[in-house]
């Protein structure tokens, strides 16, 4: 058994590496987006490069704290941070400010947290320790319904805060249950669903139900014929039609009119330029005008010129883009793989199930942020503001994503000591 | 084994990662490598939104002849963030703007935003816009946009058309549709047929290099509209008419307005002074405005809708035709008339006494006015006065007096026809016919504007009906595109026999011996009128005059106001003859009598 204070010894330095790479090619992309002929120094707070300067470095303090804490800390305070959270998002609710249509920051004179970013964390901590403990096992109803309540919990104060995009990454922790023993089927059934309800939008009703029937149909010779399996069949093939007539229903009187432009932008059914597909549109002519090798650095014009409105935040995938082409983007989504593989990689080692529960947890939140925010830039996802991970421009999530991140280095370094 | 089982699920998760990433790297690779849309030139590829601004309806008069119609200028824009200016000098000098100005105007354009385009220089003729875009190249971040400005081909009517100018904040967040530095009508007939004068706007997106040259349609022109021209207006306008009547008018302070009586279309409709439209286009128009609206003799309003006058004499057939139908006179009737000494008003005429109704209306005789309307408040079918009061104020109603016509261009007033409640408000419920004898003879509480006057003698010559007076007859090729308000027949409710009595008698107002306006007889045709003298605190007395031609079948009621000028036979009736003669025959013979209508200086 190795000694405790050998630590920094036993930390995954290919992770910590990444994740540095990340916040480097973040901040370079944060001053391109930014630069303007008249502020060139680095260091001056009144731009936006220069406050993530400050925010990186206030991060690696964080970091450099969390990897000095005992790590059974953390599985002994996760309920109570969880709790802590949750009264936080509740607070929030009551005696939050509103920015851009959410009510989901405090305030405190200039300084600004969203409390939505943490709730990522101490939702990951409470449902690794949930399924840590020896007598809790996903095949068992009781631990399953908790740790649905453990995830959507927060994820639906946040949507009382219509802070829709911070809401739906709540889902990624069903990856964690899956991996953890969660049964496979209503993830694949959720998928299908998605992609039915985009099909049937996108095409038409009454295709889709032949589809549908015409399905039935062949799957009707590839099975035996017995009674059992045509009922099956048959139920399933009425739950689909069901499904596909309620679509037209719930799109065009539950879904808010935003989100109908965003989901009709996405696939093609509305071209708006000026409107609601101004960003997306923008976006892409940023990226493609990047060409193989990228117009250079400082040299992007599309983003330069303020045609991408939230060019730091949200849409900071543009510059990189436009700037450093797809040699570029292929290196930034390089990266992202390859720290994903390498969580995997860490969780899988864990041995205590905390911490690998607590390992997919990252992942997932993670790789879900990753999906939506270049989906959305390229396109292929409807616009949800969620920031790309440790590279987009902000405090509040560059300081969770470090907690988060670091908590997971801090437990991959102490496994050895585990028995 | 279940953990194992569990185990492999790493995989399944890691396969679901790498396909989302080789779907994105795909993507990526389509949009950044492949596809050349996105990146026509490796440089600068700057998508440009250029408004295509559809030429604005013009308007034609009855009889096709144009009002007002368009000419192309050009609008300089600029954006800020693109525009490079080598030689800040020889660009001035280009624009014909000194370098100060200049600058202000590029520091404004750039305050506004520096990534969209304002305009720069507003309007830019023909001429200058051919040398100028030779030139352009030089500098990046200009182009020129097409506008069309108004042009009037005889400088008349600018109060009924209107004018044009860019639209103001407030108007922009009423209606989404107008953005900085759009046109918008914003006074007579360019204002409330704003949506069919404008069109709709087109958009053409083109793709712009770095050296500001269009290089052709965005993606085909997928995103581009097509503008979509303003309508035609046609009214009922007599172009001619109408200039004849701005030229009579010229030197004096007032309106004429006449109406064809069997359809309710306005002939002409002036007002004076006036001004020249042609000053409220183009780039001076914001100065030229300014003098105009602190002219002194107030140019800008528009007196035969908004101006308000006591009607006098011209009031007396009404007063007649109400007091015949509600059976308080009939045709025999007689008052007499003490002249000078009559009370509680007296005479300014000399004439035969007593006298019946026609006989009256020929003279204007006061004191068998004021009979009649105290015959009327105490005519027995009626409770009491304050009933019989309601009764004549609804018949007012019915003539078209004391409300707005609602006609087709803004600022119109509702005059004045004092309500039951008024007085009971002013003597505190204790008045009577006495109270308001001034009613009688047109005076008083009492105000109407020219064009109601005008219907007045519509309604006479219709012999008890009319069509709200309106200016357009036809938008568009549409049929049936007028309101159903200019075309609803509305009836007075008084017989069509106390309206003949009535006629008869406006008829010797011309034709009889003793006729106001027998001097001003037209020899073509037969006119009927009626003369008023209105006083007026203000100054000399004001010259009415309402009349209607050819006697028997009417095409033309007219109401003349001359303000401060005296008796309504000396001015108001000659210019409303003249107008007559000029609308029914084509020329005017009467050369003496135009001359010196024509030279008049009276204000």
């Amino acid at each position: 058994m190795r000694e405790e204070k050998n630590i920094f010894r036993n930390i995954d330095w290919i992770t910590v590496g990444i994740s540095l790479a990340l916040m480097l090619i973040g901040w370079i992309s944060i001053y391109a987006a930014v630069y303007d002929e008249a502020h060139h120094s680095i260091f001056d707070l009144s731009q936006r490069y220069g406050k993530q300067l400050l925010w990186i470095a206030m991060a690696l303090v964080l970091a450099l704290f969390v990897l000095l804490a005992d790590p059974r800390f953390f599985n002994a305070f996760a309920l109570i941070i969880y709790l802590a959270t949750i009264a936080m998002l509740i607070l929030v609710l009551l005696f939050g400010t509103t920015i851009s249509g959410s009510k989901s920051w405090f305030q405190i004179g200039d300084f600004r947290l969203q409390p939505a970013e943490f709730a990522k964390f101490s939702t990951a901590l409470a449902l690794a320790s949930l399924l840590g403990r020896i007598d809790a096992s996903l095949d068992q109803m009781r631990t399953r319904v908790l740790s649905l309540t453990i995830i959507f919990l927060p994820s639906l104060l946040i949507l009382l805060q219509y802070d829709t995009g911070s809401a739906i990454v709540f889902g990624a922790f069903m990856i964690v249950l899956y991996r953890e023993g969660f049964p496979g089927w209503p993830l694949l059934l959720a998928l299908v669903a998605g992609v039915l309800f985009l099909i049937t939008l996108y095409t038409s009703q009454t295709a889709v139900l032949l589809g549908l029937v015409a399905l039935f149909i062949i799957s009707l010779f590839f099975v035996r014929r017995d009674v059992q399996n045509i009922l099956t069949l048959l139920g399933m093939l009425a739950a689909g039609v069901l499904f596909v007539l309620s679509v037209e229903f719930v799109f065009h009187n539950v879904l808010e009119p935003h989100q109908r432009t965003r989901i009709n932008v996405l696939i093609g059914l509305e071209e708006d330029l000026r409107g609601a597909g101004y960003n997306v549109h923008q976006s892409k002519i940023a990226i493609g005008s990047g060409g193989f090798f990228g117009k250079g650095f400082l040299q992007g014009t599309q983003t330069k010129f303020n045609f991408v409105p939230e060019q730091s935040t949200d849409f900071i995938f543009c510059t990189v883009g436009e700037e450093w082409g797809f040699l570029g983007s292929l290196v930034l989504i390089g990266l992202y793989l390859a720290l994903f593989v390498r969580l995997i990689d860490l969780a899988e080692r864990q041995r205590s199930v905390f911490a690998r529960v607590y390992g997919y947890a990252v992942l997932s939140v993670m790789f879900f942020h990753f999906m939506v925010n270049i989906g959305m830039t390229i396109g292929l996802m409807p616009v949800i503001g969620i920031p790309l991970p440790f590279v987009s421009y902000g405090g509040s999530s560059l300081w969770a994503f470090t907690l988060m991140l670091f908590v997971f280095i801090r437990l991959d370094a102490n496994r050895l000591n585990l028995l | 084994m279940r953990s194992r089982q569990l185990a492999f699920r790493r995989y399944h998760i890691l396969l679901g990662i790498l396909v989302v990433v080789v779907i994105y790297l795909l993507r990526l690779f389509w949009l950044q490598v492949i596809d050349q849309s996105y990146k026509f030139s490796s440089q600068n590829n700057v998508l440009r939104f250029v408004t295509l601004y559809p030429p604005r309806g013009t308007m034609l008069d009855r009889n096709g002849e144009l009002l007002v119609y368009n000419e192309t200028a050009y609008d300089l824009m600029i954006v800020p963030r693109q525009a490079r200016i080598p030689d800040t000098l020889e660009f001035a000098r280009l624009l014909k703007i000194d370098v100060q100005q200049l600058r202000t105007r590029i520091e404004k354009a750039r305050n506004y935003s520096r990534v969209k385009p304002s305009v720069l220089v507003e309007q830019i003729s023909k001429e200058d816009y051919g040398y100028i875009s030779e030139k352009l190249y030089q500098y990046p971040g200009f182009y020129f946009q097409t506008r069309t400005l108004r042009k009037y081909p005889m400088a008349i009517g600018a109060h009924i058309l209107g004018d044009v100018g860019e639209v103001s904040p407030a108007e922009m967040e009423r209606n989404p549709y107008y953005k900085m530095g759009d046109y918008i009508g914003k006074s007579g007939l360019e204002r409330s047929y704003e949506q069919y004068l404008r069109g709709r706007k087109g958009i053409r997106v083109v793709m712009v290099d770095v050296h500001n040259r269009e290089k052709g349609s965005y993606k085909e022109g997928r995103f581009d509209t097509l503008p979509e021209n303003g309508q035609t207006l046609h009214l009922g306008l007599d172009l001619r008419l109408q200039a004849y009547g701005e030229q009579l008018m010229a030197n004096k302070t007032g309106s004429v307005v006449a109406i064809d009586p069997r359809t309710g279309e306005i002939l002409a409709l002036v007002s004076s002074p006036g001004y020249d439209p042609n000053l409220l286009v183009g780039r001076q128009r914001g100065a030229n405005f300014n003098q105009l609206l602190n002219d002194p003799r107030k140019p800008l309003i528009n007196r035969a809708i908004s101006g308000t006058y006591p009607p006098g004499s011209t009031f007396k057939m009404i007063n007649a035709l109400v007091a015949l139908q509600a059976g308080a006179i009939n045709e025999h009737t007689q008052f007499s008339c003490q002249g000078k000494s009559s009370q509680p008003i007296r005479c300014t005429h000399a004439h035969v006494t007593p006298l019946a109704v026609k006989e009256a209306i020929e003279h204007s005789c006061n004191p068998f006015f004021w009979n009649t309307f105290r015959s009327t408040l105490y005519a027995s079918r009626f409770k009491n006065h304050k009933e019989a009061y309601q009764y004549w104020y609804d018949k007012m109603m019915a003539f078209g007096l004391g409300h707005k016509f609602d006609t087709d261009i803004p600022f119109e007033l509702p005059g004045n026809i004092p309500s039951r409640n008024f007085f009971d408000r002013v003597y505190r419920g204790n008045w009577n016919a006495m109270t308001v004898r001034s009613l009688s003879i047109g005076q008083g509480e009492i105000l109407l504007t020219p064009l109601q006057i005008a219907n007045l003698a519509a309604i006479i010559g219709n012999e008890g009906w009319y069509y709200p007076p309106h200016l357009v007859r036809r938008i568009g090729n549409g049929t049936d595109s007028l309101p159903a308000s200019f075309t609803t027949k509305i009836h007075t409710g008084v017989d069509r026999k106390y309206f003949q009595i009535v006629k008869e008698a406006m008829l010797n107002v011309f034709e009889g011996g003793g006729g106001t306006a027998r001097r001003y007889k037209i020899a073509d045709f037969q006119a009927a009128g009626k003369t008023g003298t209105v006083q007026n605190p203000h100054g000399k007395d004001h010259s009415l005059f309402m009349a209607f031609a050819p006697f028997d079948n009417p095409t033309i009621a007219i109401a003349v106001v001359v303000e401060n000028a005296g008796f309504g036979a000396t001015w108001a009736a000659p210019i409303a003859s003249l107008m007559m003669e000029q609308f029914l025959t084509g020329e005017v013979k009467r050369k003496d009598l135009e001359q010196r209508m024509l030279e008049a200086v009276l204000n």
